[in-house]
């Protein structure tokens, strides 16, 4: 394994104006799409939404499909709780995401472009609009083919979900969709579909601009890159932070720590709770523990039934209720240790609920569901007593 | 579905299948069934119970068999340890979420999510039960159906069905998470909603949720009460369909036992809607005439396409959402209620019994019958016409309780007066069987001649196609019709909502060019009922029609104005179609309902 250390980076903020932005595509759009695409591959770009798929394959299964219509998506219904990186991106630099969303269109052939912009973030929207306006109307006088539009969301946890985000999308209830079809094959409007989070459409702009071997040498073989961090809980310096990927997270926590950091929960609710004990072993990145951003840090003062309880709580009122799994399962999950806590029921019965969570991650319908255990037995293994005491 | 074969391995069993074959149906071809909840062959799939999952070989998850297609190579494993646990675990949740009164259930023994739970033996819950946290909402606002949130599912079969097979959408998912269920727009109760009633959404819920609204027990007491004369009918796709609740496959015809068996519960006149389906062609199939005419010789404006009225369903559905085209639907009351009407006036009159001491019963295929009868329109006798409408799948239920050996009953005959019908009654059960039977009455009545197809049968207008059409060139008539010589009359039919939808659209639109168009809400028409008995496909209501269409054959009078008891109604009582006693008590009006 190869052994980095935390290091602070500066590409994602980096200011970049409109026509800067333009510059870039221009430049890129000198190139084939296959060439593009194989440029991305070859990054070794991972989605930054937290599921972290290769977003060159993305692109290239999107391109194979033969169809006259396809679309290009940014996923901005950052909804995880402890995930708060979109929001500065779209504030900041949001041309540079509709810089990527515009070299993505390009290399998969498709013509339009959509920002789905959480429901909570609709404040941004006069800017939003003002810079896609002036990005449209830039496109257009260069004569390039895409232009861009912005939809609002509801707020609904589940419409980040790809699938629930195209059904939002196209005005119907947000619920998942059975995969197959993949989203390359049928998204929007049943279209072949390119669906990226925000941020990795702004290091596709930064990939064209200082090309892939610069890209490349940052980060590690599994988990090429830099990538914004959400941090929050207990510590000194929460806020927005891009580092290297690859680094172990006892790195992290001596930086970013109180000194006294009991856990850290990566990846937001549906993530990965780590104890103190696991620090030095857990790397940040697709080798490790993969994440959207949320770092979310506990000290001892913290009882982690709470932190547990809370999540429970969270997912049990976002399930979109309709797959059974997810739906009862959140239920029983959280009622579970509200019964083990009040004595109702044995400490053992948090065994059945382990059994029950890990049905879930292979049967529910979708990451929702999925991920629920990944808080759930992460927390129950780590801090049995304090579920039950 | 392409026709390129795709290998795969069924717990380790080859199979070679078209290309888009669920992993469900690659199964079953093999033999290995797997369980399901909300899948049903009339819907699309939704793969949300997660009843279905199997292992595939390589994958993190288990895949949906429902909604999973077939590829080059997979290996499925439908029984794994992995698939186990997870199916007991998902039965499990669903019942922590259920109110488990199964003995006390209407669908006690007809339920899906009942024969899960006794084939996986799951005993003692292992979960929390959950029904007691939530709020019970129990809705019988509406006097057809039931809706019972405490057993619902949310396997979405209901909404599926009122979307897709009836474009009524009176039933959504609503909320999210644990507050996540099915309900009507702005939570408002059934009656106060768009929904026609047709029960379709009965027919599909696989558990006790959305059942018929039942008037068993007042039936029973009617029955039981010395100076009440109960009189029942029986709708003509009624014969075809009890059986399966009794015993039968589907597509065995039971009329004879079916009359004994009324007989045995106790009811004191046994008597054919059928006798009033015949009527119904009278009295419509002169409107039909009466409009062309009006039309093409007075030249006065008439609405035409002239549509059929047989079907409760159709017709709310006709008052929300096409209230611009009421004037198109023929003033003729279903074969129910002209019967409901007759029976406590011609019946009771002819039989000396006062209609204050009767109680009128009809068995339908139908629970939009059972609003049908309570509309205000329908007490013309003075009283209210119809009493109380019951199910095929009620009527089963009263030959059990009362302890009759059904399959070992000997036939018997409809008593008479009206009780005697023709083919031409029968075949209403099926779609395409009201215009049928009307083009048999009508081209003969303009022409003297029978209808131009071999032994009556007019394929075109058979079938489950969703909106049929047809054309009839009309030539040769009779003196008093020759303004209709050399006519094509052209006709459609459709059945299901759905179908209707699309065809009232090209109406309102103008792009279609009819006379005469037939609408049934149900799909299959009455023998797809929303009263009929669980479960239905394709295949089940395929089978129903070919039984329709053999009674028909079998009967040796086949065209309406043959019945010799109409024949002789309209010499004793009612003069001629359309004329002023029927104008009373066979015709009515419709009125516009809001759509929310």
């Amino acid at each position: 394994m190869e052994n980095k250390i935390l290091k602070k980076v500066d590409y994602i903020f980096q200011e970049t104006s409109v026509s800067e932005v333009i510059d870039i595509i221009i430049k890129t759009l000198a190139k084939s799409p296959d060439d593009i695409i194989l440029d991305v591959i070859d990054s070794g770009l991972k989605g930054r939404g937290g599921a972290g798929f290769p977003t060159g394959l993305k692109w290239k299964f999107t391109k194979n499909e033969d169809n006259p219509v396809k679309y290009v998506i940014c996923n901005a219904d950052e909804g995880e709780p402890g995930t708060f990186k979109d929001r500065e991106i779209l504030e900041t630099v949001a041309c540079k995401v509709l810089g990527g969303m515009t070299i993505c269109g390009y290399s998969i052939g498709a013509k339009e472009g959509y920002i789905y912009l959480r429901g909570e973030y609709n404040y941004l929207l006069p800017q939003l609009n003002k810079v896609i306006d002036e990005f449209n109307k830039q496109l257009k006088s260069k004569g390039i083919d895409f232009v861009i539009f912005i939809k609002s969301g509801s707020g609904a946890y589940i419409c980040g979900e790809e699938s629930a985000l195209f059904e939002s999308m196209e005005g119907k209830r947000g619920e998942p969709r059975n995969k197959p079809p993949y989203p390359a094959v049928s998204g929007y409007n049943s279209k072949p579909t390119v669906i990226n989070n925000v941020e990795t459409l702004v290091y596709v702009t930064m990939i064209c601009k200082m090309g892939v071997e610069r890209f490349k040498a940052l980060g590690t073989k599994d988990s090429r890159g830099s990538k914004v961090f959400s941090v929050s809980g207990d510590t000194p310096t929460p806020g927005i932070f891009e580092l290297e990927l690859g680094m172990p997270l006892a790195d992290f926590v001596e930086d970013f720590g109180d000194g006294d950091t009991k856990a850290v929960q990566v990846g937001g609710a549906s993530g990965h709770c780590v104890p103190r004990k696991q620090l030095k072993d857990t790397i940040i990145g697709f080798e490790g523990i993969p994440t959207g951003g949320s770092m979310m840090i506990f000290n001892s003062s913290r009882s982690m039934y709470n932190v547990l309880h809370d999540y429970l709580e969270f997912f049990n009122e976002e399930s979109c209720g309709q797959c059974t799994p997810c739906r009862v399962g959140c239920q029983q999950l959280l009622k579970g240790i509200e019964s083990v806590k009040k004595g109702e029921r044995k400490p053992l019965y948090l065994d059945e609920l382990k059994k029950l969570a890990s049905t879930m991650k292979i049967a529910a319908k979708c990451g929702l569901g999925q991920s629920v255990a990944n808080p759930f037995n992460s927390i129950v293994d780590n801090f049995r007593e304090e579920i039950i005491y | 579905m392409s026709e390129y074969l795709v290998n795969l391995k069924v717990n380790n069993i080859a199979v070679s299948v078209k290309e888009g074959t669920t992993i469900l149906d690659a199964s079953k071809k093999l033999n290995f069934n797997i369980p399901t909840l909300c899948n049903h062959p009339d819907l699309s799939v939704a793969g949300n119970c997660r009843v279905c999952v199997v292992e595939v070989k390589g994958a993190r998850l288990l895949a949906a068999s429902c909604a999973t297609p077939v590829s080059e190579g997979m290996e499925v494993f439908t029984n794994s340890e992995k698939v186990r646990t997870a199916r007991k675990h998902v039965i499990e949740l669903l019942l922590s979420e259920h109110n488990a009164d199964c003995t006390k259930c209407f669908k006690n023994g007809h339920c899906e999510l009942q024969d899960l739970a006794s084939e996986y033996r799951v005993g003692d819950h292992v979960f929390i039960d959950l029904v007691k946290s939530k709020d019970k909402i129990l809705d019988i606002s509406s006097p057809s159906i039931s809706k019972d949130d405490s057993k619902c599912i949310r396997c979405q079969r209901c909404v599926r069905t009122c979307e897709e097979l009836q474009s009524v959408s009176a039933l959504a998912v609503v909320k999210k998470g644990d507050h996540q269920r099915i309900s009507t727009f702005m939570n408002k109760p059934l009656d106060e909603v768009v929904c026609t009633n047709c029960g379709q959404c009965i027919n599909r819920c696989p558990t006790g949720s959305l059942t018929e609204r039942t008037y068993l027990d007042e039936v029973w007491n009617a029955i039981n009460d010395p100076s009440k004369h109960v009189v029942v009918q029986t709708a003509p796709a009624v014969r075809i369909g009890l059986g399966e609740d009794l015993g039968y496959e589907p597509g065995e015809r039971v009329t004879g036992k079916m009359v004994a068996a009324l007989r045995h519960i106790g009811f004191d006149s046994v008597l054919d809607t059928d006798f009033t389906a015949d009527l119904t062609i009278m009295e419509e199939g002169t409107e039909l005439l009466t409009r062309l005419k009006r039309a093409l010789v007075d030249g006065e404006k008439v609405a035409l396409p002239m549509m059929t009225s047989c079907s409760p369903g159709w017709i709310k559905f006709q008052e929300h959402m096409f209230p611009d085209l009421l004037d198109n639907l023929s003033t003729c009351k279903s074969p129910q209620q002209m019967f409901g009407a007759l029976v406590k006036t011609y019946y009771a009159k002819k039989k000396g019994i006062d209609p204050k001491n009767m109680v009128s019963v009809s068995i339908m295929p139908c629970t939009a019958k059972k609003f049908e009868c309570g509309r205000p329109e329908m007490r013309d006798s003075g009283y209210q016409d119809v009493d109380y409408v019951l199910t095929t799948r009620e009527l089963a239920m009263m030959v059990k309780q009362a302890g009759i050996d059904f399959m070992k009953l000997d036939d018997e005959k409809y008593d008479s007066i009206m009780g005697n019908s023709t083919g031409a009654a029968v075949i209403f059960g099926a779609t395409g069987g009201v215009m049928e039977a009307a083009l048999r009455t009508a081209y003969e009545i303009v022409t003297g001649r029978e209808v131009p197809f071999t032994n009556l049968k007019i394929m075109p207008v058979r079938g489950f196609e969703g909106i049929k059409e047809a054309k009839v060139m009309i030539k040769d008539v009779k003196p008093e019709w020759a303004f209709l010589e050399g006519a094509e009359l052209s006709v459609a039919i459709a059945h299901g909502l759905h179908n209707a939808n699309e065809l009232m659209k090209a109406v309102r639109a103008g792009t279609a060019s009819y006379h005469f168009i037939e609408v049934m809400g149900c799909p299959g028409g009455c023998l797809g009922g929303g009263g009929q008995p669980i479960p239905t496909s394709p295949e089940i209501r395929q089978k129903r029609a070919t039984a329709i269409y053999a009674e028909d054959e079998g009967l040796p009078l086949r065209k309406s104005h043959e019945n010799p008891e109409v024949a002789q109604i309209y010499k004793d009582f009612l003069g001629e179609p359309l004329g002023h006693k029927s104008h009373d008590l066979l015709h009515t009006h419709y009125k516009e309902r809001k759509r929310y």
